[in-house]
């Protein structure tokens, strides 16, 4: 009885949380140029808009470019990091991890606020790369708690080892940390690529005059009517990001990730 | 390993570069903000320098006092219906098997990072007349002719409640993964139905991680500023969306700025008042 | 001089001194057992010595070249870590060829080394496997060939067995031994398990509260214990308290005659429990009157709890010599005069 209870909400919630995706993908498919549902007939067309349309296939380059751009940005500014905040006792350096974090637990609109003046009074606005670097900024929490979680799972003794050994600080980064700690990497990339793929108002508010990436392209869309193209990028979003976060979880402990203790840790 | 402090300039090496571009970055846009804040309208859309409070004055007009008492009441809602399903939820989620909790895991995930405009113009559509919910109901001959349902109030509350859902999840998992299982099996053995055990040992025993949740998905949601948009009237518009309003389209940075640094200072309050209830169940 | 030294080797940590003036000479060859219950600074020592800790004050010489100062990786020890901090990303074969690879050590000779190291440890043919696909004693062995690869001077091991069930324990206590004495290589092993201690060291050093308590043989420790700690800690034992008096042990009970005694005063001696002797007739020369509380009989051996004007002293007997008594039983306990140990106070 309980369990049965148990499995209905759980159908429940997914269901709530699958409802919009279904009724999305199924607007995708739809052969008129029509918001209906159920489909009337079957078309791939809407999808292959996304890349025939110049306007829809230039804000798809630009989100892919930028998300990578700004993703890899992040990594470059959160490894480091992390690796000085494990290898060195300096209770300042924690300032440095606390703004970090910060972008993340403020609302976003403020961090676009700032960097709106701010690339306003540096007389960089609407340049392409400063979107990069906005991102690459914004989404930094991401790296930053994904490798400072990677750092604290390695075993000391493993450090010390390595020393004992013969490995000085270099080898040891080299030998031991790098390959204990790539999957924490690519994760806190994967998160940060995925996310900036999806990010609206910061590019909105930073560039959104002089370039479309793909949820600023369907914003601006909304306002002027209906496209089924919508329908079928934010299908192909899902995707994307199914895509990444299952690759996640085939390559990496995806629980342990997300702070839940591994089956060996009890 | 002996963790010490750096001894060589050279040492230093690697933090500058992060320190220099969060800095720069991060935190001169940030300073940036609060100055402009403080600064002097000027006709045509600019600003020059000046220290002024009329900015922060303009906060004692009605309309402001509006969107603030709606924005704050809508968070509110939204964290209290948002945890109220992600809790129970998460205990049973983490009460499955591990390759099932890393399928809900990724399925959360994908959910958690759809852009607004995605998650806006989803519900939009299923709560259209053409395409929506209605049809079904129509279908099954429960209406008489398919309605729309969105924009209205209980568009935006679903809607950000769908977005806050993964989040509110993803922020109780820890807490829960790691609560003893064996609490349950002994309250169990002392005669407990499940639901009786779940409400008088499980909640209570994470009673500081929900407080915590609510206040954090309160902050999430007091960020929310696309789906009051496109699932809302203008009356149902938030701080975020008047702030963006303010800053992009009436061309008033210095009362968008000024806006801006209250969001900040009431986010931060929160959050620090959520990490003070969760040091306190660490230390419990 | 050939061998390690400490000099005066200290370790604080603010106010808590984990390790207090320490001066231990140990040759060349020797296999020496750091004993001593948890908290007691044998890990602290090991660790200093390995390079892993810096101490506060002092010196550790190696064949008279002063290395305090030297990182832990140039000093080229083989080190067996507790939790074995065998790399789980790498294979058998590449966690052992660790320290020759990252000193660029050739491919072919590499394997050569692993191939020669896994005969060492009596392990053959898993090099290719990953550290996970072995079980509990294999780990253990190829951590050793790890430490080894190097031929390293110092052969240091922390709690090496202490995660292994008790009968591996007991076969890998006797194959590391046999293992250095072929090697003759200078082994320090850190464990509070005192029948590892003597069944390995040729030395053991037996440590508590920070301090060294007695340096010496097992069988020294064990049958001349420096201090009552020692006594205590070293296998099971009764400690007696008394004041001498007219050449004799005045303690509760009786008097004994002990060789060894100082002139006057209080004193404190040790028996060990198997050189008790158990009569049925209370009276007798050295014996002290009291009652069986409680027998249990192990099977090896029979172990007699017996209380003696209020103090439980514990006596053992081989199921040979196990002496007709009782639960209840008022008994006489004899105490051999040569083997009390008298134990400065």
């Amino acid at each position: 009885m309980s369990a049965y209870l148990n499995r209905l909400f759980l159908s429940a919630v997914a269901l709530f949380l699958a409802l919009p995706l279904i009724v999305v993908a199924g607007v995708s498919i739809n052969a008129k140029k029509a918001l209906t549902f159920p489909p009337q007939g079957f078309s791939l067309g809407w999808y292959a808009e996304i890349v025939t349309d110049h306007g829809w296939r230039d804000a798809l380059t630009a989100s892919l470019l930028v998300a990578t751009l700004s993703a890899a940005l992040a990594v470059l500014v959160a490894f480091p990091l992390a690796w000085f905040l494990w290898r060195y006792h300096a209770p300042w350096a924690k300032l440095v991890h606390a703004l970090g974090l910060m972008p993340f637990v403020l609302p976003p609109v403020i961090t676009a606020l700032g960097l709106l003046g701010f690339w306003t009074t540096a007389g960089f606005f609407g340049e392409a790369w400063t979107v990069v670097v906005s991102h690459g900024i914004f989404f930094v929490t991401l790296p930053l708690v994904t490798v400072t979680l990677g750092f604290s799972a390695i075993e000391p003794t493993l450090v010390e080892a390595a020393a004992t050994m013969g490995a000085d600080d270099r080898t040891v980064l080299r030998t031991v940390v790098v390959p204990l700690i790539r999957p924490y990497v690519v994760s806190g990339f994967a998160f940060a690529f995925v996310l900036s793929l999806n990010e609206y108002i910061i590019s909105y508010m930073t560039v959104g005059f002089t370039m479309e990436t793909l949820p600023v392209k369907i914003f601006n869309a909304l306002r002027y009517g209906y496209t089924p193209t919508m329908a079928a990028i934010a299908v192909l979003f899902v995707a994307v990001a199914a895509l990444v976060f299952g690759l996640i979880a085939r390559f990496g402990d995806l629980p342990k990730l997300l702070g839940a203790w591994s089956a060996e840790d009890r | 390993m002996m963790r010490q402090a750096p001894r060589r300039a050279a040492d230093y090496g690697p933090i500058a570069f992060p320190a220099a571009m969060l800095l720069l970055f991060f935190a001169v846009p940030f300073g940036l903000m609060i100055a402009v804040s403080f600064f002097q309208r000027v006709e045509g859309g600019f600003y020059e320098p000046a220290f002024v409070w009329s900015n922060y004055a303009r906060f004692l007009s009605v309309f402001f006092g509006r969107v603030l008492s709606f924005s704050m009441l809508l968070a509110a809602g939204v964290a209290v219906l948002s945890v109220a399903l992600a809790f129970p939820f998460t205990y049973l989620l983490t009460r499955l098997r591990r390759r099932t909790q890393v399928l809900w895991l990724v399925f959360l995930l994908s959910v958690l990072s759809l852009s607004e405009v995605i998650i806006g113009f989803a519900w939009a559509t299923l709560l259209s007349a053409n395409a929506g919910l209605t049809n079904l109901l129509v279908m099954l001959g429960l209406m008489d002719a398919p309605t729309s349902l969105s924009p209205g109030l209980g568009a935006v509350l679903v809607g950000i409640v769908y977005q806050a859902f993964p989040y509110t999840v993803l922020v109780l998992y820890p807490a829960l993964s790691r609560l003893d299982p064996t609490l349950m099996e002994a309250a169990r053995t002392l005669g407990s139905s499940p639901l009786k055990g779940f409400f008088t040992v499980v909640v209570p025993a994470l009673r500081n991680s929900i407080v915590a949740t609510l206040i954090m998905v309160f902050v999430f949601a007091l960020g929310c500023y696309l789906l009051p948009q496109l699932l809302g009237r203008p009356q149902h518009w938030t701080l975020s969306v008047l702030i963006t309003d303010q800053a992009l389209f009436q061309a008033n940075m210095p009362f968008a700025a000024a806006m801006a640094v209250f969001l900040v200072l009431v986010s931060l309050g929160l959050v620090g008042l959520s990490l003070l209830v969760g040091k306190k169940e660490n230390a419990a | 001089m050939s061998g390690l030294a400490l000099d005066g080797l200290t370790k604080r940590y603010g106010s808590f001194t984990a390790l207090q003036p320490t001066h231990l000479t140990i040759p060349h060859g020797q296999f020496v057992c750091l004993l001593g219950p948890s908290g007691c600074g044998k890990t602290t020592l090991l660790r200093m010595v390995a390079g892993l800790d810096s101490p506060t004050e002092g010196r550790i010489l190696l064949d008279g070249t002063d290395i305090t100062h030297k990182p832990a990786h140039q000093r080229n020890f083989g080190m067996v870590f507790q939790s074995l901090a065998l790399f789980p990303h790498l294979t058998v074969g590449e966690n052992i060829a660790y320290p020759l690879r990252i000193r660029g050590v050739p491919k072919a000779d590499q394997g050569r080394e692993v191939d020669r190291l896994l005969g060492l440890v009596r392990l053959p043919g898993v090099a290719d496997r990953a550290v996970s696909q072995l079980s509990g004693g294999q780990r253990q062995r190829i951590a050793i060939a790890r430490a080894l690869a190097l031929s390293p001077k110092l052969f240091l091991l922390d709690e090496p067995l202490s995660a292994l069930d008790a009968k591996l324990r007991e076969a890998m206590q006797i194959e590391l031994k046999l293992l250095q004495e072929r090697l003759g290589i200078t082994t320090i092993v850190v464990t509070h398990d005192q029948r590892e201690a003597m069944t390995m060291a040729d030395l053991v050093v037996v440590m508590s509260q920070g301090r060294v308590r007695q340096a010496a043989s097992p069988i020294d420790v064990y049958r001349r214990p420096a201090d009552s700690f020692v006594a205590d800690f070293i296998g099971m034992t009764n400690l007696l308290n008394g004041h001498v008096s007219a050449g004799s042990l005045a303690v509760e009970g009786g008097a004994l005659a002990v060789p060894g005694l100082p002139a006057s005063g209080p004193a404190t001696i040790s028996v060990r429990p198997e050189e008790l002797r158990v009569h049925r007739e209370g009276a007798g020369p050295n014996r002290l009157p009291g009652t069986v509380s409680f027998i249990r009989d192990l099977g090896s051996h029979v172990e007699m709890r017996i209380d003696v004007a209020g103090r439980e002293m514990i006596a053992v007997a081989t199921p040979q010599d196990r002496p007709m008594v009782e639960p209840g039983q008022r008994v006489g306990v004899e105490l051999p005069p040569t083997s009390c140990v008298v134990l400065p106070s």
